[in-house]
């Protein structure tokens, strides 16, 4: 196959270009320019995208020997992910940006791009599998498994990807890298969200919507209990950093329930509050499953990344899916993806997904 | 494999590696006092005597340096900081819209950091400037300019300048005329004092010699300040331990390249010619950019509408033909070229351009293999889409 190969300047990418190298496949890398000001060198495991990473990425092509080029999917990647993470936030509902990044611009942008100038399929440094049987299953690492941000992705979307990593633990990989004498293996991982090299999310948002100064609410009250500088800062489930001036009746740590952008209020309670036992999600993608899925259908669901898992009925119909769960979850968070699995032993297979609306 | 980026850089002529191996199997340092270093010295001074002769410079108007970079930084920094020393009002530095990023980012540098003003000279549509343009800028603001700096020949689109006419102008202000002349020698007759320049840039891997060696020709009586500081070795212009090896093949480089310029222009010009023809011929919306008339031989420069010029590059890199976009990267990433956009090209004929330029060891095979990929590609690519801005 011709194959392009994603290739971020990481340890990941840089192994995973050259397993389809060993694979026999003709492999061209490309190093996607996702920022519109790249930084000249990376600080530690924040932010993405610096020259520094072009270079990693390049140098690592130059090993294995492979044409190397820069994408530039600036203008697209702050439209699709970036612009969308500071709407969804405006919204009251919590993105997740790196799912987001595959399904528009990855597996979308990329790949359309790389199909009509005539390559066969994407090669990423995901860890997920992949198998002959078109499903996707569980990384063998399950601490590094990324299958909950490619479960986006649909039926042809992965029919033209190939993620070389899925059999492999991230120390193996790593080990592999230095095996092949490529420098990055020593790379730390990236962490937090590439596009905010600071880490500081609240600061990141504040800066695009200006602060909105509100209430933060009790829910068994009703009484005002704090103030805000602006309600998409707040996550539900989220209980550090809430500064609530009025003690709580109990005495009892209180969490972000809800947050209503209306009338931008933030809506705190007790944890036994947050426990949901239905999640409803819209846009459903099957991959596991027919595409035109309804029914009914017990498995598992994972309801936000690296979170736990939970079984499940889930019941599909007229593009909804509501998951009803056999033990309550805490904060579950509208905007992010339900996953639905299917456990197997030698590794749970993603079904589909969905985007989480209410609960 | 087809190699088709000359401008980029050209291989070494033979003559011009062996005279580079023969000469750094030798110990000497041109500096120094003892024999060893009088060999060396010897072998600079020869060279810089063949080079001035090819270029019509005396041998102490050669100061070598490293490469076209460094030259043009020296004459424009260096004549600036040298003029304006003398003349606190002249504070304005005058360039041509299409230099090279040598030249146009010494400049900017000049602007930011000095405190200069900078007046730049609009091209017209085949990249030319007209010796009106530099004339309407010179009458408004001849006392307060410090140098004038045009090129000889432009590196994405070929286009050749009237530097004579321009020159004589500045001259007659009594202002110091700088040229790029890097992508001009041995592809174009180069004479430094017919040309009336103050200062001219040239370097060896365009020419068949080694990178990393060139050399400004600077008139004696153009003061410039040096940009490196040390030992002074060349005419306390310029500092720094002379690379007698890198220096010899530079010499055998010019020397060779001039000599054979005419056959040269001729031979290479005649494939040139056959790989525009050819490339019109398969796609005929291909839109050829420069000059029709002042050209350089081995240069052609095309837009091909609806095309990606980074996507063509991709796609003829797969099979085996090496061009370029002829603009400069950021990032890695393609920029639209100042060039084409100074030309009053819109931004996707500048997305759109790629640069093919020929060289000493061109053959028509080469041009063919072009013409043989280029349909398939330019309709991939035309398939692949200018990726547009969604915000617009
Ligand atoms: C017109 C022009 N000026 C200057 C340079 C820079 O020369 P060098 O690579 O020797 O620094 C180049 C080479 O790309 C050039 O084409």
């Amino acid at each position: 196959m011709r194959v392009l190969a994603a290739m971020s300047g990481g340890v990941d990418s840089a192994v995973a270009a050259a397993r389809a190298v060993e694979a026999g496949h003709d492999v061209t890398g490309v190093h996607l320019a996702l920022s519109r000001n790249p930084q000249t060198f990376r600080t530690g495991a924040r932010g993405c995208c610096t020259i520094e990473d072009s270079r990693d990425a390049q140098r690592a092509a130059d090993v294995l020997g492979i044409p190397y080029y820069v994408w530039d999917m600036a203008e697209r990647f702050h439209a699709d992910v970036v612009d969308d993470f500071v709407a969804e936030y405006a919204a009251g509902r919590t993105p997740n940006p790196c799912l987001r990044c595959n399904e528009k611009i990855k597996f979308a942008a990329v790949l359309d791009r790389a199909i009509a100038l005539g390559f066969d399929a994407v090669v990423t440094g995901h860890h997920a599998r992949l198998g002959a049987d078109g499903l996707l299953r569980r990384s063998v690492d399950l601490p590094k498994d990324q299958s909950y941000v490619l479960a986006v992705l649909n039926r042809a979307q992965l029919d033209h990807s190939v993620f070389p990593l899925g059999d492999s633990t991230k120390a193996e990989v790593r080990a592999e890298a230095a095996r092949r004498g490529l420098g990055v293996a020593e790379k730390p991982d990236s962490h937090d969200i590439c596009f905010i090299a600071d880490g500081d999310t609240r600061g990141f948002l504040e800066s695009r919507l200006g602060s909105a100064p509100g209430d933060i609410v009790d829910s068994s009250t009703g009484e005002v209990v704090g103030a805000h500088g602006g309600a998409y800062a707040y996550t539900v489930g989220q209980r550090k950093g809430l500064g609530l001036t009025v003690p709580a009746a109990d005495g009892r740590p209180r969490y972000v329930l809800s947050i209503t952008p209306k009338t931008n209020t933030v809506t705190v309670g007790p944890a036994a509050a947050l426990e949901v036992s239905t999640v409803h999600a819209g846009k459903p993608v099957w991959t596991g499953l027919p595409a035109d899925f309804a029914g009914e259908l017990d498995c598992v669901v994972q309801l936000r990344a690296h979170g736990e898992t939970y079984p499940a009925r889930v019941t599909v119909a007229d593009g909804e899916l509501v998951a009803s769960l056999s033990t309550p979850a805490r904060g579950v968070a509208a905007g992010q993806a339900l996953v639905v699995y299917r456990p197997e032993a030698d590794g749970d297979v993603v079904l589909g997904s969905g985007t989480i609306t209410h609960t | 494999m087809a190699y088709l980026d000359h401008a980029a850089t050209t291989p070494m002529l033979s003559e011009a590696l062996e005279a580079y191996v023969a000469t750094a199997r030798e110990v000497g340092n041109a500096s120094s006092l003892h024999a060893a270093g009088r060999h060396a010295r010897q072998r600079v001074e020869e060279s810089r005597e063949r080079i001035g002769a090819a270029l019509g410079a005396r041998p102490s108007e050669v100061i070598f340096t490293s490469g076209g970079t460094e030259s043009d930084n020296l004459a424009v920094k260096g004549t600036f900081w040298a003029r304006r020393a003398k003349d606190g009002a002249r504070n304005r530095v005058v360039a041509s819209g299409v230099e090279h990023h040598a030249v146009m980012d010494a400049v900017d540098w000049l602007v930011a950091h000095e405190g200069a003003t900078a007046g730049w000279l609009d091209a017209d549509e085949t990249g030319l400037i007209t010796p009106a343009t530099l004339a309407a800028e010179l009458d408004a603001h001849a006392d307060r300019v410090a140098v004038v700096t045009v090129m000889w020949a432009n590196n994405e689109v070929g286009t050749l300048q009237p530097v004579a006419e321009l020159a004589a102008l500045a001259a007659a202000h009594g202002i110091p005329f700088h040229t790029d002349a890097v992508q001009a020698v041995g592809q174009v007759p180069v004479d430094f004092a017919a040309s009336g320049a103050s200062a001219l840039t040239v370097t060896g891997h365009k020419v068949g010699g080694p990178v990393g060696v060139g050399a400004l020709l600077l008139g004696r009586d153009v003061a410039v300040t040096p940009l490196l500081h040390g030992g002074g070795q060349e005419r306390d212009v310029r500092s720094g331990t002379l690379d007698a090896a890198g220096i010899v093949a530079f010499a055998v480089a010019v020397e060779t390249a001039v000599k054979n310029q005419q056959e040269y222009a001729a031979r290479v010009g005649g494939l040139r010619d056959r790989l525009v023809d050819g490339v019109l011929a398969v796609v005929p919306d291909a839109i050829l950019n420069g000059s029709a008339a002042h050209r350089l031989p081995g240069n052609a420069h095309f837009s091909f509408p609806g095309c990606q010029g980074d996507a063509l590059l991709l796609l003829l890199d797969a099979q085996g033909i090496d061009c370029s976009t002829g603009s400069a990267c950021s990032a890695g990433v393609a920029q639209p070229s100042h060039v084409l956009v100074a030309m009053g090209a819109d931004d996707d004929r500048a997305r759109s351009s790629l640069r093919f330029t020929l060289g000493h060891t061109s053959t028509a095979a080469d041009v063919d293999a072009l013409i043989t990929a280029l349909p398939a590609a330019v309709e991939r690519a035309r398939r692949a889409g200018v990726i547009k801005s969604v915000l617009g």
